[in-house]
Order: C-alpha cells, then structure tokens, then sequence
C-alpha cells in the first residue's frame, strides 16, 4: 500500500481499523511524496494500491496504464496559511503573505501542495518571496513550528496535526484551491481481492469516519 | 614478464570479489546513463536554475571544504597530539555527525543556530545575522557533515606520524609553529589530501542537512542534489541529467586530483597542490 | 689504578674552568630513574656507552631540550639551560645545539640542501644565503653533487652525511650524536667513521656520542661514560675502563680489547711496537683497528708450543675479579686485557708482576679499516 506523505496518520489509524475489521489480512505501508511513489510503482514496485495526494500525478499513472480500472476520490482536503502558535505575527489574510519582513516558506512547485499555494497566491494576485520552497509539506510545518518561518501554506489536516504548536489561518472558499485524494487500485497488484477490500473500507462510513476525525473533508 | 607474473599469482577469489564490487558501483552509474534522456539533456544542462544550481554547488563546496581545513586540521592536532580528559569524547562528538542521518543534523542545526536556535537568537539579536534560508546556511550545513571526514582522516596520519621529525626540527631552531607548518603539514600531505579531497565529496552530494537546515531556494540555497531530488518530483528525466552532471563533476575533480597528486609523489618532486 | 682518578668524584674547582658543559640530571621516565653527573670540556668527545634502556638517549634529549629535567641543572658555558629549582628552561630551539638523530631523522618531503638549510631557515636566514650555506656544508661533508635529491634517495652514508651537515650547519656550540653509526653497513661505517672523527676534531665546543658500540667509542671519543640503569657505572678512557671492569655489562661488552696499527698483508704493526698474526679478512693494507675479545686470550706459565702462531710473553699488572672470572691486565709488547675463569686463575697461580705467556689463535682477531 503506497500512500501520500500527508496520510502517514490517517492511513495508519484507517489501517488498524481495518485489520481489525479483517482478521489475517496485514497492510503494509509506504509513505512518500506521490510523485516519488508513482514513480516507484512504474519502476514496478509490487504494490496493490496507490492513495495519491494529487490528481495530475494519479492521471499521469492512468495514464500510463498503471492503474486497473478507474481510479476514485476518497477524501478532500483544503489549503490553509499556517502561523506559528499565538499567531505572534497577526496574520489574517493572504495578503499579509507579502510582506517582506515577513519569512515565509512554501512547498516547492514540484509538489502539489507547492502547486496548490502558487494557485491561490496568483488567484489572490498576491506577489509573495518565500525564503524557501521545501521538498515537502511536512518540511514547511516545521520550519513554521520551529520558529524558522513565520507563515508558510500547507493541508488543514497538517494543522490539525500539529496541535497547539500551530495555527490554521482559513482562506476564503472563492480563493482557495481543494486538494483532491484520489485512489486506485494498481495494476498487476500481488493481492487484488485485499485492494478491494480497503477500497471498499476507506470509502465506508467507518473510513470516512476516520479521514473526518483528522480533518479531511468529503469527497 | 615479471608484471604477469605476479598478476597469475593473485588469488582468484579476491580478484573476483573485487570484480564483483566494481560493478556493484558501474552498475548503477551504467543504469543512469542509459536511462539518460539524451536528447533533452543540454536543455537541462543549459537551463538557468540548473546551471545556478551547480555554480552554487561547486563555490559552497569549496567553502566548506576551506571553512573544513581550516577548523579540521588543528582539531585533528589537538585530537592526535593533546592530552586531555575527555578526549574520546570530544572525538565522538566532532565525529557525530558522520552517523546522524543529514536530516537530523539538519534539525540540529536549527536547535543551534536557527532563528529561536541556542546560539542563533542571539546571532540574530546581535549582528541581524541569520543563517537558515541563506547560502551561508548551505556552507554551514555541509561544513556540519564534511568536516569530519577531514578531521578523522588527518588524526590518523598525525598519529602515525614519527614525531621525533618535529623534534629534530625543533633542535634545528625550528619554533613549534614554525615544526608545524614546515614538518608535520608537509609529512601528513597525502592524508590531507585525502581528507579534503573526501571532506569536499561529502559536501558536494550532501542533501539533508542541506534541505533542512538552508531549505531550497534557485540561486540561493538550491545545491544540485536539491535540485535533483525536487527534479524526481515531476520529471524523472531531469533529475537523472542533474545526478550525472553532479556525478560527472565530481569525477572530473577526483581523478584530475588523484592523477595531479600520485603524478607529483611518484616523480619526488611532490609540491603540495594547495601550493600551485 | 690508572682510571681510579677519574671514577671519583671531581671537584668543582678543577673542572669549573675548562668544563663547557656541566651536567647534573635527574630524570625519572617510564622504568627508567636518570642520575648523571656528567662534565664536558670544550675540546672533548665524550662517548656515553651502555645498554638499551640505561637513559644514554633520554640524557642526550634533556640536554637537547626535549626532556625536561625534573632536578639538577644543565648548563652550558655557564649560561644554565635547564634547573627546575629556578624553573629555568631555555627551550630547544633557543639552545646551542645540534643534535645527530639516530636513523637521522632527514625531512622526507625536503631535499638533501633543504634538510641543511633547515635550521637556518628556521633562524631567519634568508633564502637565498641559507641555501649557499647549505652548499658549502654539503661540499665539507662531501656531498656536494646530491644536494637536490631526497633524503630517500640518499644512500645510508650519504643520510649520514647530510644529517651531521643539517646538525652543523647552524653552528651549534654544542653537538650530540645518537647512534650516528648505528644504521651503517660495515663497509661504510669505517669511511664515515672517519670522516666523523676529523669533523668531531674540528668542532669548536664539547661533544657527546650515544653509542653502543665500543670501537665507535675508541675511535670517535676521548673519554668514554658508561651508563647502566640511568647511573654511570665507568668513566675514562676505554683502555681504562676495559681494565676495571665493574659491571657485567662492561665486562661483556667493552671488554673487547682494541688494538691499532698498520696491516701489512696478514700482519698488523701495533702503534704500539708488537706485531699480530691476523686472518685474511677483508681490510685492506693500511691503518687499521683490530679487536681481540680477552676471554679468547689464553695465559701460560710457559712459552706455548702448539698452533697459535701469537704468543708473548707479558708481565702482569693488574688482576680484577668479578662474579666467576679474572680479569688479568697484561703489560708488554702487546698491551690487553685476558679474561679467565677463577679456577684456571689459581691453577696459573698469577699474582701482579709475574711473568706469564699470553697467545691467541689468528682468527680470534677481528680487524677493521680504521
């Protein structure tokens, strides 16, 4: 089971409930940035589903035929401005991004959630100069965490993750970008009936459950 | 006649684990190439943030490796020469890095000279100076993890070293620094070299503590291996082009060096190459 | 009793005024409890003879500078070098002294003119007049043509050479010389024997030789100290101490007798008017040494009859006994030292001034090229 960075802790929980749902059937995970994991599984990794933290890389392995059927979206999740806990900076808006006394970092666009903030920002029409574009989502947490920077883009779940050490700012429906979750099943996966299973689960009311409690929205 | 000889002799098994180890390392590099997409390599090679990317590259690796020299060598002495308690533990720790996964060194760095760092605050507070998210940060970052390649290195050398040569300089007039740099510098050359030259490779491949501790910025804290790995993000392609055009600099560099440096030892007329 | 003058203790009036250097060490290292009091007139080698571990190599490196003395005093034409009572240490590279190093010790990343000019340089001399001084020691030692190879490409002669030249070159008041001979084959260890005598010979300021070797002693020193477990045990000239043996040590090792004279086919002409068969070796007509261990040496009542071709007679002057054996010092054409058992001492009945027979077999005597 290869799975986006951002799920390592929702897809963990998901996991054990499912097991315990299963008796005898074992998920093992592997949790890295979907591109690097697409990438693996047209290397020919022996995987059986691939959870994807962005459509274009789920298509580009569609589309490369490494997928068996269609693939489908189990989960939504919004961008927030991340501020370091206190908000010490009083940041309330995307426009408080430009600032440039301000130390803002982003995700690099190589990554979705890189691509996601560089949408919103040109949405907004907000010129920003982050002081780094981190390799991950994760990374631009904790240089905000860490009191490295002072505001930085990333998923409300990682917010909800970090608890108090970080503070979600919304930002506004019309100039937000959702981040949609697709799965699939992979082709010439070792254990297809076991795929379907979880497919089965993660998009049922106890799967849903889980993906809510940690802050996903829908699909 | 006698060079075929001694080849007929050499036992089989080790020349066949040796075989065997070469190509555990050709092969991946053959991987590389042949995986290369050649016709869009020169547009890689050629595109601006690549080429910012291997400038910063090779100027913060030569940093490093002279901020490395600079610190390592007479921690190195102080390792091999001075008695002290506590020694081995000072060596562990200026070690510690070798072991540490890069990232974590990186985490480390911050706790120490990041904005809210130990020492950083006030680096802040005092000089305005901040080192994360700045090219020094990336010279910082890989001083952190190269240095004691260096260090270990020329240790073992002083140690081996016959220090009777020092006191015979000293008998001659020679002060203990005067001993040092024209006795025990000279004498420990090939390790030096060693050193530096595996000081400088590490600082040129390093990425995690790079990453973390600098972050990734084109032109600013964007070394290649960065710039590779975000490459692997969304083209694959790219990122090969970037490993071998880092690969590719630093064999220039290691075989021109070794070649320079066992050229100039088998001739006798070895002058150090930080001297030419 | 010809050397019971100098094993006593000298007093500082006689010596004050023509010994340069004045030695009273103490030293404690390792095993080793270093005591020596050792005087050193200006015009003099004094050779310090002893087995390994006696401290003759830590006593050479406190006057060196390399070992700190933890009581006494060192000093050098009354200027002191080292007396921890004062805390006075003059470190090594501000004393007077050039130092020989046992395996020489040549930089081996310099060149041969680069070793000798070290000090110099080291001393602020120019470049360019260091490496002309280089040179002209070069020559003196005669080596004036390797000057630009490495110390690894210089025969163990030549390394010789150049590490008396480097040790010289900053003219030094005082020279010390660890085992200089020691790494030497022994065809060239005559040559640079030699040749180390003449520059021993013409070194204004006191000299001190480490050596293990007796012969080196003869040839190179005037006056030898023997040091055993970090105290002399002997002083004198070898002659001297060969006569009065007082230790096992010395019995077995400097009881060699030497002997020089002229060979002349396979007969050596003594300077000192006797003549001995020796065997065809491989030194050359000309000056030569010869040695002759006493214990090879036999003693009769009356002249010998059978196969040694050397016999003499010889009339006793001296017995000293010590453990199981006699010493018989035997005064006449040939002047050595015999050893012998006790038993056969008394069976011989030897008393002072008696006459006896000595002889020895041809091959019992060890010649070499002077």
């Amino acid at each position: 089971m290869f799975a986006a960075a951002s799920l390592t802790e929702v897809f963990t929980s998901i996991g054990e409930g499912f097991e315990a749902d299963n008796p005898g059937v074992e998920i093992t995970f592997n949790f890295a940035s979907s591109s690097a994991l697409a990438g693996q599984i047209t290397s020919g990794a022996p995987v059986d589903v691939f959870a994807s933290a962005d459509a274009a890389t789920m298509s580009r392995l569609t589309d490369a035929g490494g997928t068996t059927g269609a693939p489908m979206t189990f989960a939504r999740n919004e961008l927030v401005i991340v501020v370091g806990a206190g908000n010490p900076r009083k940041i309330t808006s995307i426009r408080d991004l430009a600032d440039p006394d301000l130390i803002v970092v982003l995700a690099a666009p190589q990554v979705p959630a890189g691509r996601y903030a560089a949408q919103i920002l040109e949405q907004a029409g907000v010129t920003v100069t982050p002081k780094s574009l981190e390799a991950d989502v994760k990374a631009v947490l904790t240089k905000v965490t860490s009191g490295e920077a002072d505001a930085g883009i990333v998923y409300a779940t990682d917010v909800r993750a970090a608890g108090d050490e970080a503070v979600g700012i919304a930002i506004p429906e019309a100039a937000n970008v959702v981040a949609t979750y697709p799965v699939a099943i992979v082709e010439g996966a070792p254990n297809p009936a076991g795929a379907s299973a979880f497919l089965a689960y993660l998009t049922g009311p106890k799967g849903q459950a889980t993906l809510a409690s940690f802050g996903f929205g829908r699909p | 006649m006698s060079s075929r000889t001694t080849r007929d002799r050499l036992p089989l098994a080790v020349m066949g684990l040796a075989a065997l180890a070469v190509g555990f390392f050709a092969l991946p590099l053959l991987g590389l190439l042949w995986r290369a997409p050649w016709s869009s390599a020169w547009d890689v090679v050629t595109d601006p943030i690549t080429r910012a990317a291997l400038w910063l590259s090779i100027s913060c690796s030569l940093w490093s490796t002279a901020a490395s020299v600079l610190f390592g060598v007479p921690l190195a002495w102080v390792l091999a020469r001075v008695e002290f308690p506590g020694r081995g533990v000072v060596r562990a720790l200026c070690t510690l890095s070798m072991v540490v996964p890069p990232v974590v060194g990186g985490v480390a760095l911050f706790a120490a000279l990041g904005r809210r760092g130990l020492l950083g605050q006030y680096l802040d507070l005092w000089f305005g100076l901040r080192l994360p998210f700045s090219t020094a940060g990336v010279v910082v970052a890989q001083t952190f993890v190269a240095m004691p390649f260096l260090v270990i290195t020329v240790e073992g050398a002083l140690r081996q070293q016959d220090r009777r040569l020092e006191e015979a300089a000293r008998t001659l007039g020679a002060t203990s620094w005067y001993a040092f740099r024209r006795v025990t510098l000279p004498s420990i050359r090939p390790a030096l070299i060693a050193g530096t030259v595996l000081a400088w490779a590490r600082a040129l491949g390093e990425f995690g503590a790079t990453i973390t501790f600098a972050g990734n910025f084109p032109g600013r804290t964007q070394t290649l291996p960065l710039a590779a790995y975000l490459a692997l993000e969304t083209d694959p392609d790219d990122a090969i082009v970037l490993s071998l055009l880092l690969i590719s600099t630093s064999f220039v560099v290691l075989v021109g060096l070794r070649d320079r440096w066992l050229g100039a030892a088998a001739s006798g007329t070895g002058r150090s190459v930080a001297e030419r | 009793m010809v050397g019971g003058g100098r094993l006593g203790h000298r007093t500082i009036g006689c010596g004050a005024v023509s010994d340069a250097l004045e030695i009273e060490a103490q030293v404690r290292l390792g095993g080793l409890d270093l005591a020596v009091e050792l005087r050193v007139a200006a015009d003099e080698t004094v050779a310090l003879l002893g087995p390994n571990g006696s401290g003759k190599t830590t006593l050479l490196r406190a006057v060196a500078g390399l070992q700190p003395l933890d009581a006494g005093s060192i000093r050098l034409d009354g200027v002191t070098l080292d007396a921890p009572a004062t805390h006075t240490l003059v470190p090594a590279e501000r004393r007077p002294v050039g130092v020989v190093f046992q395996d020489y010790l040549l930089f081996p990343h310099l060149s041969a003119r680069e070793n000798v000019a070290f000090g110099l340089r080291a001393r602020k001399v120019g470049r360019r007049e260091a490496g002309e001084r280089a040179d002209r020691w070069l020559e003196r030692v005669g080596l004036g043509t390797v000057g630009a190879l490495r110390a690894g490409q210089l025969s163990g002669g030549q390394q010789q050479r150049v590490a008396l030249a480097r040790a010289l070159a900053t003219e030094p008041r005082l020279l010390l010389l660890d085992e200089p001979l020691a790494a030497l084959d022994v065809g060239t260890r005559a040559e640079v024997r030699r040749e180390l005598r003449r520059h021993l010979d013409g070194h204004d300021g006191p000299r001190i030789l480490v050596t293990h070797d007796p012969l080196d002693a003869y040839a190179l020193a005037d006056r030898v100290v023997v040091l055993e477990r970090g105290n002399v045990t002997h002083r004198g000239t070898l002659t001297e101490i060969t006569a009065h043996p007082r230790s096992d040590y010395v019995g077995r090792l400097v009881g060699t007798n030497l002997l020089d004279g002229v060979l002349e086919g396979t007969v050596l002409r003594l300077s000192g008017g006797g003549v001995l068969v020796v065997p065809n070796g491989e030194a050359v007509d000309g000056p030569c040494l010869a040695t002759v261990a006493p214990s090879a040496i036999a003693l009769h009542r009356d002249a010998p009859t059978g196969s040694p071709r050397n016999a003499w007679s010889a009339t006793v002057a001296e017995l000293d006994r010590f453990g199981d054996r006699v010493r018989v010092r035997l005064d006449g054409p040939v002047p050595l030292a015999a050893e012998v058992t006790a038993a056969a001492a008394a069976e011989l009945d030897i008393r002072s001034g008696d006459t006896v027979w000595a002889s020895v077999k041809a091959t019992e005597v060890k010649v070499y090229p002077a």
